[in-house]
C-alpha cells in the first residue's frame, strides 16, 4: 500500500519539513503520495513533483482551503485515507492541529512526534518533555503518525524527476469555523523551528529592552532566530512565539546559544537535537552545562558584545 | 444573553517538577510515591473557563477525570478552583489519547456542553491529540492552541499560537478549544476552598456504561533514557568558543 505525506507550504515553497517528512515515509514504503491543498498552489506542486521517492502529488484547489482550517483539511485527508497504510505530517502547529483531528474520524489511534522508525509498525518518541524515550507499537489498520523533521535528512529535487500530478475533488467547507487574521512575527530573520543558529536568551537579560538590545546584534551578524526561555517569555521580555522548548517551539540547528538560560527540562528537551550548544551562564551549576557542548561560566552581558566583535571583525 | 455548559476534563499526571524514571520491567515510568498533580494546560482550561463563568457567559463548569478514586485529589483541585461539578469516569485500562475522546464524545453528548476546553497536552504522554479527536468525532469546530478566547454571541473568537507567530479564528458553538500556557494564569487554591470542595460529591460514571469495550491498538513496548551527549566543555575565553565552533565544531 502507499504512504501519503501531507505537505506543509507558505503558498509559494513547500516547507522543509515536508521534505524530511518524506525522507521518513520512505522508511515505510516506496509509494510515496504527497497532498497539498490550498489555493494557488502551481510553485508548490512544481517542488513537490521533482521530490526523491515521490511518485504522485495529490491536489486540493479551493479558496476554503487557503488558510489550512482543520475542519476542512482533515475532511479531505479522510477522504482519501482509505487507500493508504500509514499517514504522515511533520510535528508542525499546522500538522498537529489537522492530522489527530482526521485520526479520530478514521478510528485510529495516531503515534506523534516520531524521533525514530523501527520498523514499519515501531516507532521510537519522546515522553515526559523528552526525559524518557518510549517504544511504542500500532496495530492500527493506518498509520498515522507525525514525525520529528530534525531527525529524518531531508530529500532533495532530482533532475528529470516528474512525478504524477493528480487533481482531488475537495469536500465542501464545514462552515463552522472561519479564518479572521494572522500575524506572523519579526521579519527578515530566519524561521525559528528551521534556523540554522539559534540565539536565545532567558530571564537574566532583566528586561524586553535590553533583551532586543543585547540579541539582536548577534542574531543579525549569525543571521539567527531569536528564541527566549519560557521564562523570559512570561517575564514580558519576548513574544509567545519565541519561546524554545517542549511547549514551545522544538528546534534543532547547527549552533543553538544559550545565554542566561538556567536550562529547564522542558526547554532542554526541545534543544536537544541541535547539533552544538554553547551555554553561557554565571551560575557553573546551572542545569543547561548537563546538555551544553561548550561552556562559558561568564556574564552575558560581557560575552555578547565580545563575541559579536570579534565575528564581525572576522568577516 | 446566550450562555453555555463547560466540560473541562483534567488528568492526572506527575507533577511537573519531578524527575521521572524508567519503571524496573522498562514498559512505563516508575510511579510509586511519585507526587502527582493536575496537568499544568488542564489547569489553563479550568482558569479560563471560570473567568467565562464570573463574566456571566458560562452557566456551570463540570470538570472531569479518568481512572480512579485516586483521581478525586485533581478534581477537588478542580472544584476548590471554582468548578460547580466533578465527575469521575472509572477506569483502569490504558485509554489513549483517542479512547480519552471517544469517552468524552459520549459524555457531551450527555452533557451538552456549548464548549469543551482541555489543555493542548498532557505533561507525561506529550500527545496533543485528544482535544482533535474529539473535535472531530463530535465534528465541531475546533481552536488547538488558545491564548485568547472571547465568546460573543454563539460564536467564539479564538487567538491561537501557531508556528511563527500567531491566527485568529472564530468558530461557532459548541466547539473545543485547547488551551496553551499564556492563555491565563491559573488562580492558587486556598485552603479553605480545598476544605469546602471535599465536602462537595463527585459523581462517578464508569468506562463501560459511556462506551463499551474500549481498546487500544497503540501498545508501548519500552521505555527508556535516551541517549546521552558528551559531557560539557568548559572554555575559558569568548576566542576559545570560537575557535572551537570552527575548527572541532565546523558549524562556524
Amino acid at each position: 500500500m502507499s504512504i501519503l505525506v501531507i505537505a506543509e507550504h507558505d503558498g509559494n515553497n513547500l516547507k522543509v519539513a515536508t521534505r524530511q517528512t518524506i525522507a521518513a515515509a520512505a522508511q515505510l514504503g516506496n509509494d510515496i503520495h504527497v497532498l497539498i491543498a490550498g489555493d494557488y498552489l502551481d510553485n508548490v506542486v512544481a517542488q513537490a513533483s521533482k521530490l526523491e521517492g515521490v511518485s504522485k502529488v495529490l491536489v486540493a484547489q479551493a479558496e476554503h482551503l487557503a488558510h489550512a482550517l482543520a475542519e476542512d483539511a482533515a475532511a479531505l485527508i479522510v477522504s482519501v485515507a482509505a487507500s493508504y497504510s500509514a499517514i504522515l505530517g511533520g510535528h508542525s502547529s499546522f500538522t498537529r492541529d489537522i492530522l489527530p483531528r482526521a485520526a479520530a474520524q478514521l478510528d485510529v489511534g495516531m503515534v506523534s512526534d516520531v524521533v525514530e522508525i523501527i520498523s514499519p509498525n515501531s516507532f521510537k518518541r519522546p515522553i515526559y518533555a523528552g526525559n524518557l524515550i518510549a517504544t511504542v507499537d500500532s496495530e492500527e489498520r493506518i498509520r498515522v503518525l507525525t514525525v520529528r523533521g530534525s531527525r529524518f535528512k531531508s530529500v532533495d529535487a532530482i533532475a528529470g524527476h516528474a512525478a504524477e500530478i493528480k487533481s482531488l475533488p475537495v469536500p465542501v467547507s464545514s462552515g463552522k469555523a472561519k479564518w479572521v487574521a494572522e500575524t506572523k512575527g519579526n521579519s527578515g530573520r530566519p524561521e525559528l523551528s528551521t534556523a540554522r543558529v539559534v540565539v536565545s536568551g532567558g530571564r537574566s537579560l532583566g528586561s524586553e529592552e535590553k533583551f532586543q538590545h543585547i540579541l539582536n546584534p548577534l542574531a543579525e551578524t549569525l543571521g539567527a532566530a531569536i528564541g527566549a526561555s519560557r521564562a523570559a517569555v512570561d517575564a514580558g521580555y519576548a513574544p509567545n512565539d519565541t519561546q524554545v522548548g517542549q511547549t514551545g517551539t522544538l528546534v534543532a540547528p547547527d549552533i543553538y546559544m544559550a545565554f542566561g538560560i538556567s536550562g529547564s527540562i522542558q526547554h532542554t528537551a526541545g534543544i536537544k537535537d541541535s547539533k552544538v550548544i554553547v551555554a553561557v551562564n554565571l551560575d557553573p551549576d546551572a542545569p543547561i552545562f548537563q546538555v551544553a557542548d561548550y561552556g562559558l561560566v561568564a556574564d552575558l552581558f560581557e560575552v555578547i558584545p565580545q563575541l559579536n566583535n570579534a565575528l564581525v571583525t572576522e568577516a | 444573553m446566550f450562555t453555555v455548559k463547560i466540560l473541562v476534563p483534567v488528568k492526572r499526571v506527575v507533577d511537573y517538577k519531578i524527575q521521572v524514571r524508567p519503571a524496573d520491567d522498562g514498559l512505563g515510568v516508575a510511579l510509586s510515591g511519585v507526587k502527582m498533580s493536575p496537568n499544568p494546560f488542564d489547569e489553563n482550561a479550568i482558569e479560563e473557563s471560570l473567568r467565562l463563568k464570573e463574566a456571566g457567559i458560562a452557566t456551570e463548569v463540570t470538570v472531569v477525570s479518568f481512572g480512579s478514586a485516586v483521581n478525586h485529589d485533581v478534581l477537588r483541585h478542580g472544584l476548590a478552583m471554582g468548578a460547580d461539578r466533578a465527575i469521575l469516569v472509572e477506569t483502569d485500562q490504558t485509554l489513549g489519547s483517542l479512547g480519552v475522546a471517544k469517552l468524552l464524545k459520549a459524555l457531551a453528548e450527555r452533557e451538552t456542553p456549548g464548549l469543551i476546553l482541555m489543555g493542548k497536552q498532557s505533561i507525561d504522554e506529550d500527545a496533543g491529540q485528544a482535544p482533535q479527536m474529539l473535535a472531530g468525532l463530535l465534528n465541531w469546530p475546533q481552536a488547538t492552541f488558545a491564548s485568547s478566547v472571547k465568546v460573543t454571541g454563539q460564536e467564539v473568537e479564538v487567538v491561537r499560537e501557531v508556528d511563527g507567530g500567531m491566527e485568529t479564528l472564530k468558530l461557532s458553538l459548541p466547539a473545543v478549544i485547547s488551551a496553551d500556557l499564556r492563555l491565563n494564569s491559573p488562580r492558587f487554591v486556598k485552603l479553605p476552598n480545598l476544605m469546602m470542595a471535599k465536602k462537595k460529591p463527585i459523581e462517578t460514571v464508569s468506562a463501560d456504561e459511556l462506551v463499551p469495550e474500549l481498546e487500544t491498538k497503540l501498545k508501548t513496548k519500552f521505555v527508556g533514557y535516551p541517549p546521552a551527549r558528551d559531557p560539557v566543555r568548559i572554555l575559558n575565553s569568548v576566542d576559545e568558543l570560537i575557535e572551537k565552533l570552527k575548527s572541532e565544531a565546523g558549524v562556524l
